[in-house]
């Protein structure tokens, strides 16, 4: 029968392979970490201090008041004043600038005259995402101003306090700076997770079977339940150190901060490890070389989780059968319960549906996995 | 304590599918026996040391391993015997200490027991003063016998050494035999592979498997001198090969086979032996140095049994 008296060794010896190997060390708890820090920088959909020029051919209080207010927020940062229309283009190309900015001349004084006046911007389009984004934000500025103007106007007119008849005032909760950050470090703590219990473990298995050590081990009166256990637990501890890392990295460096259970957020955590540690079994049941394991796993694990699972592309806008595709996918199920706990504070009650998928996969592919590997022994 | 049977096959047979990998074999090996299982790659050799040790059913036919059925009590086989192969499974991230006391954890011995182990291990591996070097950095003699150390920190009954020697140099392997002798005259029970005909001859009895068959068993003594009917002729020439070629097509001639410059002919005993090669190698223009008998090594005997086995084979097929 299973006995912990002969897990044991494994355990030791196990945690000693991997605390040895410091490239594998390496790989488990540094680079998560470093992973959070390149994305969290580097894959950030938000844009800011755009190099902006303005070129105002009108030069008055208004204009110049107009351009303030543009230039009053972190979104952009005024790179040249322009004198002249061949500037424009020069700026564009060499990239000092990816907008410019055109107020026209009498600006002021059709305005005073109660005349619509067209301001022009010119966006480098080659950034489609942040020239759309630009694209944004000045219009929405200049629609702040506009509003302004005539509400001005109409105050001259009648001496009565006038009102918009719409107030529209956006809330965005949760993460309202709409930081990315916020949103990535979820799905890092899946993403991370998933690679690291998926290649080690695999790598784990078949490296003693390359070696000849499983076929040492298999001869032994140890059972293969204590050999899997044995194996998996220091993983399973590692994963968890790595979380935590991962966890305390994205609250010191970008202030995600977890609203909801901390016990829980583990508890759903582990389980998800599960389903890692079973599509490691797996790999390592159906290859026999280390490299191809590595590959097998690699895909297996990062692929679904990178792609499918909403962490770096939104679900909803792939076409339907891939869709459908990520409703297999554990990590589709864990990064949404891990925003959830995360950003909106939410509990087991919100996501029991999507805990018990995850739960119902783990047990399978184990029991897929189990099946597969007990045929080597 | 001794039971004098120590592994008892009894038609032992092995079929995946519609091949039959082990062909209703039967032997007996003594305790305290080094006995000797010689045959190619595919020749069943080793689905029959993956049955013995209790990880492979047998189809029909029974063993008995140390007294425990390898069908029904596969797992107090395990418990009782040692398995080496010749990857020398050790851990090349962990020093020859921890290597130990892993093995013994795995065979669920006491943490006493261990230390006591440990001391008996390092000492047949030679290894005093070294206990904290790492396997990698160990000559291959050392690891083969820090290997066998660990395969038998639970001083089972009966051993397994499945190419034991593989890769490791004339010198140490000659230890490494001193070793298993050493050991099986202390009453443990050595089953062993190889391919190295000469460590044949360190056997107390050896069997030749061939396709799934027993084809012969003895010791070496009774091998060399009762399977082969016809004597055994040395021929030196400069020409082995061609010499080969023209000795096989004459019909009087038996089986050839080459060793290193020299050429080994057997031919039926009635002929003047010496007479009949000297002429077919004069047909073909071949001078021969020296022809002479020789005391027939185990290779030629296994070469003349597998050649006569096939033979018969061909013939029971027409």
């Amino acid at each position: 029968m299973i006995s912990t008296h002969r897990i044991r060794p494994i355990i030791r010896k196990e945690f000693r392979q991997i605390v040895r190997d410091k490239r594998s060390l390496g790989v488990l708890l540094v680079v998560p970490a470093v992973m959070l820090i390149l994305f969290g920088y580097a894959l950030n959909y938000d844009v800011k201090h755009v190099p902006l020029a303005i070129y105002d051919q009108d030069n008055t209080t208004t204009s110049r008041e107009l351009t303030e207010g543009f230039l009053h927020t972190e979104y952009f940062d005024k790179v040249a004043s322009l004198t002249s229309d061949r500037q424009i283009d020069t700026m564009l190309i060499k990239q000092i600038a990816r907008a410019v900015l055109v107020i026209p001349i009498h600006f002021e004084r059709d305005l005073s005259a109660n005349r619509s006046v067209s301001i022009q911007v010119i966006i480098d389009g080659s950034n489609a995402t942040n020239a759309t984004a630009a694209a944004g934000y000045l219009q929405a500025m200049a629609q702040d101003y506009s509003q302004k103007i005539t509400l001005q106007a109409l105050a001259r007119h009648s001496s009565a306090q006038v009102e918009l008849p719409i107030d529209f005032q956006p809330r965005i909760w949760y993460n309202p700076e709409l930081t990315s950050p916020k949103f990535l470090v979820p799905g890092l703590v899946g993403f991370i997770l998933m690679i690291s219990t998926v290649i080690s473990t695999s790598l784990s298995i078949v490296r003693e079977r390359e070696k000849g050590t499983l076929e040492q081990i298999i001869v032994s009166p140890i059972h293969p339940m204590e050999l899997i256990i044995g194996k998996t637990v220091p993983y399973v501890a590692i994963s968890l150190i790595s979380t935590s890392l991962i966890l305390l990295t994205g609250y010191i460096l970008f202030d995600v901060v977890i609203r909801g259970s901390i016990v829980l957020l583990f508890l759903e955590s582990l389980i998800f490890i599960f389903c890692g540690l079973g599509l490691g079994l797996w790999v390592s049941s159906v290859s026999d070389r280390q490299e191809a394991a590595f590959q097998l796993a690699t895909l297996v694990s990062v692929l679904p989780t990178f792609m499918l699972s909403g962490f770096a592309f939104p679900i909803r806008n792939m076409p339907v059968f891939i869709q459908a595709i990520t409703y297999i996918n554990p990590a589709r199920y864990f990064l949404w319960i891990l925003r959830a706990i995360i950003l909106r504070g939410a509990g087991l009650a919100v996501f029991w549906q999507e805990t018990l998928f995850m739960i119902i996969f783990a047990a399978g592919i184990i029991t897929i996995s189990w099946n597969k590997m007990k045929k080597l022994f | 304590m001794l039971n004098p049977t120590s592994i008892e096959a009894k038609g032992l047979t092995k079929k995946f599918g519609n091949f039959t990998a082990v062909d209703g074999i039967s032997f007996t090996v003594n305790s305290g026996e080094i006995f000797g299982f010689l045959g190619a790659n595919g020749s069943g050799k080793s689905t029959t040391i993956r049955m013995l040790c209790g990880l492979l059913q047998s189809t029909s036919g029974t063993a008995s391993v140390a007294g425990f059925d390898i069908n029904t009590q596969p797992d107090d086989i395990k418990k009782n015997i040692g398995y080496m192969s010749q990857k020398f499974s050790l851990y090349d991230d962990l020093t020859c200490t921890e290597n130990i006391r892993f093995w013994g954890g795995i065979y669920g011995l006491t943490d006493a027991k261990i230390e006591a182990r440990l001391k008996w291990a390092i000492g047949i591996a030679g290894l005093e003063g070294r206990e904290n070097t790492l396997p990698r950095d160990l000559p291959g003699g050392f690891k083969q016998r820090l290997a066998l150390g660990c395969a038998m920190l639970h001083e089972p009954k009966v051993v397994f050494l499945d190419e034991p020697t593989g890769g490791v140099d004339p010198i140490m392997r000659r230890r490494f035999w001193d070793l298993i002798r050493q050991l099986a005259e202390q009453g443990t029970t050595i089953f062993v592979t190889t391919h190295y005909l000469d460590e044949a001859e360190y056997c107390n009895r050896v069997m030749l498997i061939h396709a799934g068959r027993i084809i012969a068993g003895g010791t070496p003594e009774e091998l060399k001198t009762k399977s082969l009917k016809s004597p055994v002729y040395e021929v030196e020439t400069d020409r082995v090969i061609d010499a080969m070629a023209a000795l096989d097509e004459d019909k009087r001639i038996g089986e050839t086979s080459v060793f290193g410059s020299f050429l080994h002919v057997s031919i039926a005993k009635e002929q003047d032996a010496k007479a009949v090669i000297s002429e077919v190698l004069q047909k073909h223009g071949i001078a021969a140095k020296r022809i002479e008998p020789i005391v027939p090594s185990l290779e030629d005997v296994f070469i003349h049994l597998i050649d006569e086995q096939t033979k018969f084979a061909k013939e029971e097929r027409a």
